[in-house]
């Protein structure tokens, strides 16, 4: 058990260095002059050569990537190439914002999706056709669409929520969760449906299982059978397709940030994208690889916790 | 002179974790000679399916010999066995998976002689002899394999064997998943067939009253090793080993009396080899 | 999976073709519809680049942010003046061909590699599996950003990066699809007819994988298009070329101005991803129809009874624990009932045994099911009487006859590990049906040990704190047996508790059961296929043949003198035994040398 878990690990890390080394060789593919872009179109030759030298950009690929590992190793991601600011400041800066609105979506996504599946399994057709129109909705409004439809109803004809901004949870948790309602609901809505179908169908295919009919010969019924047999064995592809619409989630949530104006990591990445800013490209790429790695790998210990036969694979 | 020999022949599957490998064939001895059945029977794990698998060259030699009609096939590459499937044959045990489900009974036939570069015209021809060989009507080449029953998918599946007349067919467990009545027919055909064409069958199989219906010489199995080789009657009536007497104690008879008989023999069987525990296996080779 | 089923229906003969299933379900209709008017938008484009190759360019400064419908401008007018209709078609062209790029991208990784890892396994497996999840552990979002940053914002460079992003799910989905059949029987018996692997690949995978990839390719086209309105919103997209996501930025930053402005190039691009979506999920649902079956019905309770008079047969004498009159079950189907059990009449005799034999299909396992109150929802049971302890229990509440049948009838099955649930421990599934019926978790756990030692299992704390997988076939049919008198029955159900297992486990089985049941005082229903097992364990025999009992007798009476037609032809159907082929050297020469090779050695 330990030995897997570790080797698990092991994994993960040479997945994350894969991660970061695919990272680089993406960021680096451009002409390397991101001087130019910082001194802009006045600047000499010689002030650019000077700057491209200071910036380390004009040392071998390979130079420069061990650089920046033995800085990540020490916590440092280096400096912005806008303003000079440290990379990690900058995220620090913004991360709250969407991860506030990003774990929230999940654990609506969790839980509803949850509570839908059973509820169709066991319930009347009703809460399935929901689900299915759900579905569509999800699939042909993506998050950005549905925020900005939002955005125009709710915010600004009717008011009812903020139109823009976000408000620190230490500074009011009431303001916090009102300024989040919005965006979450546009990250969730689609998301649920997916989720759902997948528990749902898993449920099924579980529920029809030689062994919850023997368990039913044995007198188990109701509760005990959905909750401690049915739900267990049918989890693992719920949890499988709750990690990849994780991953999917952050691509929505930088657009749905723009739409309300929130200052969080997509407006960070646009800002560096156009700049050409390598330094803050990579300390996205290190996070959100990093995230996702340990998403899948907090799944992974979750299916072997769950299905004792997993342990052993 | 035999049409199969096979020596001295061990498969053995790399395990999991090191130095944890699993031998499924333990240094067996074998040969089937042309027109004979030659039965393989063996419970779960005895290496009786593996055996069959690797004549056809779908299941790894780890060491050797599989020599057929005198040429040693077992380290052949696919391309260099081709020619052998105008001679060894297979029918498998579930005509279920055995036969595409998204293919008609046409293609499935012709896919051999295709294969063996028949032109399509001429193999359609061959189909329906085929089709009539087994007993299906000549209508049945337009449709499914799925739309037909279980003992008639295996009647597909006897003919796939026979379209390009090999000498030697495998049969593995081809009657287990059938039903009774419908066992007793394909079995029938199968004698047919051998009867006629004077086809080899290593016939595999677990149930050791199929086996005896069907075979000239047996073979018995247990854990990858051979148990006991001979002449059918001898090796089903008078067993010189004490696993296969309790194989044959241990299948049911379809008869109270008899089967009451069996019982008691069973289990004073089972007290006299458990007091003198279980005796090490040795591997004979018998000559009929 | 509903995708692998409906890979398998892609080819149901008798039908009519593929595409005209598709289109006769409604769903998909309004997406051809829809796809249509996408590609009449697409045409225009087209010509509009020849006729007016300026007009979505040219910007009135006078009438910025028109009304929808004033002059000329049937959409109005965007925050340059410029014409919103026109913009809205020429954009239709990049946006579909961005589509396209993804697409053809993702299946030209995806397709080879997933059908070459699934195929082959092993190392190449591995490492295309390894790059794959590498690729998956990449948000897409960041990747395309990172390619922006360093190459610009063309969007063949972009769309060939999501096409990249995208293949890891074509090549999981092949692979998966490719592992399912690639153990499969007809795939050895290519091999053995002498097909090259590239043959068989074409031939036999393939056919297997076309259905679920056709579904996959239009959910990721509306995925693709999404994606790039997407990056074009963020304002990283091609400023050069008109797009739905660059309208839509720029209908968001007029909002204040011009409100609906965002709107049309929002509509447009979802009209033509529920095009695709809704085609897909028509399709997938015609397919799946067509696999139709039990499975696919509805799950709502259906477990109806009409009272019909019972059966003429002899009313349960005092002794017979159970007796089943007149019993009926049927599925719907199609609009009509299909039955699979006609009026059946069973008696089973107190502390004895009865075999109920039959042939697949014969109905006999549903009449077990029908008698442990264990039917299938969709099941119906239309008719007949159930005496259980001379009660009748079909006319009873259902939760008072769960409640009976619970207490006196316990069930074994027939596949030993699919019956035991793979996460919990064999001790868990023992102790809780105990619990459930109030015993003390130490004596339930007492109980539990001391019947796996009565089952012959040699370590039983061991079992105990085993799963499922841990232990052999015929252990876990003896923690089945030990599972159902646990909870101390009168009646025990097996329905062919021993075809899964070898014949000297068998052997070994059927002992337990009859030591069992003399020990516990139980009567035992036995369902069976197998004479023989039937001829050792039972003292009764009823024979059941398509839904119907055409013979009931004591069992040495049956083998003896058999009354029906059909029980005489299963008792010839077994092998014979003392029947043994001539001999091979009689059998040679009376075949006269008809083939080559001397026999002898």
């Amino acid at each position: 058990m330990l030995m897997i878990l570790l080797k698990r690990l092991v994994a993960a890390v040479i997945l994350l260095v894969a991660v970061c080394v695919v990272g680089f060789v993406i960021t680096g593919l451009g002409d390397g002059d991101p001087a130019r872009n910082i001194l802009g179109p006045e600047a000499t030759h010689a002030q650019v050569a000077a700057e491209n030298h200071r910036l380390g950009v004009d040392r071998p690929m390979l130079e420069q990537f061990a650089d920046w590992v033995g800085g990540v190793a020490h916590g440092d991601l280096g400096n912005s190439y806008i303003g000079d600011q440290p990379v990690a400041d900058k995220i620090r800066a913004n991360l709250p914002v969407t991860m506030s609105m990003v774990a929230l979506s999940m654990v609506v996504i969790a839980v509803l999706s949850l509570a839908l599946a059973v509820a169709s399994v066991y319930g009347r057709k009703s809460v399935d056709r929901f689900v299915q129109s759900l579905a569509v909705i999800g699939h042909v409004l993506p998050a950005y669409l549905l925020a900005l439809l939002l955005l125009l109803v709710l915010a600004v004809k009717i008011q009812v929520f903020p139109v823009f901004g976000y408000v620190p949870l230490g500074e009011s948790p009431v303001e916090w969760a009102r300024s989040l309602v919005l965006p979450v609901l546009s990250l969730t809505l689609g998301s649920v449906a997916g989720a759902s179908l997948q528990a749902r169908g898993s449920l099924m295919d579980v529920l029809d299982a030689d062994y919850i009919r023997t368990l039913r010969s044995r007198g188990i019924s109701g509760r005990s059978l959905l909750f401690r047999h049915a739900l267990r064995n049918a989890a693992p592809p719920w949890l499988t397709s709750l990690s990849l619409g994780f991953v999917a989630m952050l691509g929505g949530a930088f657009m749905v940030e723009k739409v309300f104006a929130l200052p969080g990591l997509g407006a960070l990445s646009v800002e560096a994208t156009t700049a050409g800013d390598r330094p803050v490209i990579m300390g996205m790429v290190l996070l959100t690889g990093g995230l996702v790695i340990l998403v899948n790998l907090l799944v992974d210990l979750a299916q072997m916790w769950l299905i004792p036969k997993a342990r052993t694979a | 002179m035999s049409l199969l020999e096979i020596d001295d022949l061990v498969v053995r599957y790399p395990g999991r974790r090191r130095g944890r490998s699993f031998t499924a064939v333990d240094h067996v001895n074998l040969d089937v000679r042309p027109h004979e059945t030659v039965g393989l029977v063996g419970e779960s794990g005895s290496g009786k399916t593996t055996i069959g698998r690797a004549v056809l060259g779908l299941a790894p030699v780890t060491s050797g010999r599989i020599r057929y009609d005198g040429q040693e096939i077992q380290s052949l590459t696919r391309a260099q066995r081709r020619p052998l499937a105008a001679r060894i044959q297979v029918v498998f045990q579930d005509p279920y998976t055995s036969l595409n489900p998204a293919m008609t009974v046409e293609d499935i036939l012709s896919e051999p002689l295709r294969a063996a570069g028949w032109s399509r015209a001429t193999a359609r021809g061959r189909v329906v002899e085929l089709l009539d060989q087994v007993g299906l009507p000549t209508g049945a080449a337009d449709r499914f394999a799925r739309e037909f029953s279980g003992g008639q998918r295996q009647r597909v599946a006897i003919a796939r064997a026979l379209a390009l007349e090999p000498e030697l067919i495998v049969c593995d467990e081809p009657v287990s998943a059938l039903d009774l009545s419908t066992q007793d027919r394909v079995l029938q055909l199968l004698v047919d067939i051998q009867e006629r064409t004077g086809v080899a069958y290593l016939f595999v199989s677990h149930d050791i009253g199929v086996v005896r219906h069907i075979s000239h010489r047996v073979a018995v199995l247990k854990q990858g090793r051979l148990v006991e080789f001979g002449k059918c009657a001898q090796v089903t009536s008078r067993p010189e080993h004490a696993f296969t007497e309790e194989l044959l104690l241990a299948s049911p008879v379809a008869d109270p009396g008899r089967q009451r008989e069996r019982r008691e023999m069973r289990l004073a069987h089972r007290e006299r080899t458990s007091a003198t525990s279980m005796s090490p296996i040795t591997i004979q080779r018998s000559a009929p | 999976m509903s995708i692998e089923i409906s890979a398998q229906a892609m080819d149901a003969p008798n039908r009519p073709s593929t595409f005209r299933m598709i289109l006769r379900n409604p769903l998909s209709r309004v997406g051809v519809v829809l796809l249509v008017v996408v590609m009449c938008a697409l045409v225009a484009a087209i010509v509009m680049d020849w006729v007016a190759p300026d007009a979505p360019w040219s910007a009135d400064l006078y009438h910025l942010n028109e009304a929808p419908g004033t002059d000329g401008h049937l959409l109005g007018t965007d925050s340059g003046g410029r014409d919103v209709l026109s913009r809205l078609v020429v954009a239709t062209k990049a946006t579909m061909f961005s589509g396209v790029i993804a697409l053809v991208v993702a299946m030209l990784l995806g397709l080879p590699g997933g059908l070459v890892a699934g195929y082959y396994g092993g190392r190449i497996d591995m490492a295309l599996d390894w790059l794959s999840s590498m690729v998956m552990s990449l948000p897409s979002i960041i990747v395309l950003l990172a390619i922006v940053s360093s190459l610009g914002t063309s969007m063949w460079i972009s769309m060939t990066a999501l096409g990249c992003m995208m293949a890891p799910a074509v090549f999981r989905l092949l692979r998966a699809q490719v592992h399912a059949v690639r153990n499969d029987l007809y795939i050895d018996a290519a091999k053995v007819a002498g097909l090259s692997d590239l043959r068989i690949i074409a031939r036999h995978v393939f056919r297997v994988v076309r259905g679920p990839l056709v579904l996959m390719v239009s959910v990721m086209a509306g995925v693709a298009i999404t994606v790039q309105t997407g990056l074009d919103f963020l304002g990283l997209g091609d400023s050069t070329t008109i797009t739905w996501g660059g309208m839509l930025g720029e209908g968001f930053a007029a909002m204040s101005a011009n409100p609906v402005l965002f709107v049309w190039p929002g509509l447009a691009m979802a009209v033509t991803v529920a095009a695709f979506f809704l085609i897909a999920s028509g399709a997938r649902d015609a397919l799946q129809r067509t696999d139709g079956g039990a499975a696919a019905a509805s799950r709502s309770k259906a477990t109806h009874l009409k009272p019909v008079p019972a059966s003429s047969d002899a009313p349960p004498g005092a002794d017979d624990v159970l007796a089943v009159r007149g019993l009926t079950v049927g599925y719907p189907s199609g609009g009509e009932v299909v039955e699979v059990v006609r009026s059946a009449n069973l008696t089973l005799r107190r502390g004895h045994t009865l075999g109920l034999v039959g042939e697949s299909g014969s109905g006999k396992t549903q009449t077990a099911f029908a008698l442990l109150d264990l039917l299938p929802r969709q099941a119906m049971l239309t008719a007949g009487e159930v005496w259980l302890d001379g009660t009748e229990i079909l006319r009873l509440a259902p939760r008072d006859r769960a409640r009976r049948v619970r207490e006196a009838i316990a069930y074994v099955p027939q596949e030993p590990m699919s019956n035991l649930d793979p996460t919990f421990t064999i001790g868990y599934q023992l102790i809780e049906p105990m619990r459930a019926r109030g015993v003390g978790r130490a004596e339930a756990r007492d109980r539990a040990v001391a019947l796996l030692s009565r089952m012959e299992i040699r370590d039983p704390e061991r079992v105990m704190k085993s799963y499922p997988h841990q232990i052999s076939g015929g252990m876990a049919q003896r923690v089945l047996i030990a599972g159902a008198v646990s909870t101390e029955p009168r009646i025990l159900i097996a329905d062919e508790p021993t075809t899964a297992l070898d014949v000297t486990v068998q052997s070994e089985i059927l002992d337990l059961l009859r030591s069992v049941q003399e020990e516990f005082g139980m009567s035992i229903i036995l369902v069976s296929h197998d004479l023989g097992v039937i001829a050792d364990l039972c003292d009764d025999v009823a024979v059941m043949r398509d839904g119907q009992v055409v013979e009931t007798a004591p069992v040495e009476e049956f083998f003896a003198r058999p009354r029906h037609e059909y029980s005489r032809m299963l008792l010839d159907a077994v092998p014979d035994e003392n029947h043994v082929r001539p001999d091979y050297v009689e059998a040679r020469s009376a075949r006269q040398g008809a083939h080559t090779g001397e026999a002898h050695r």
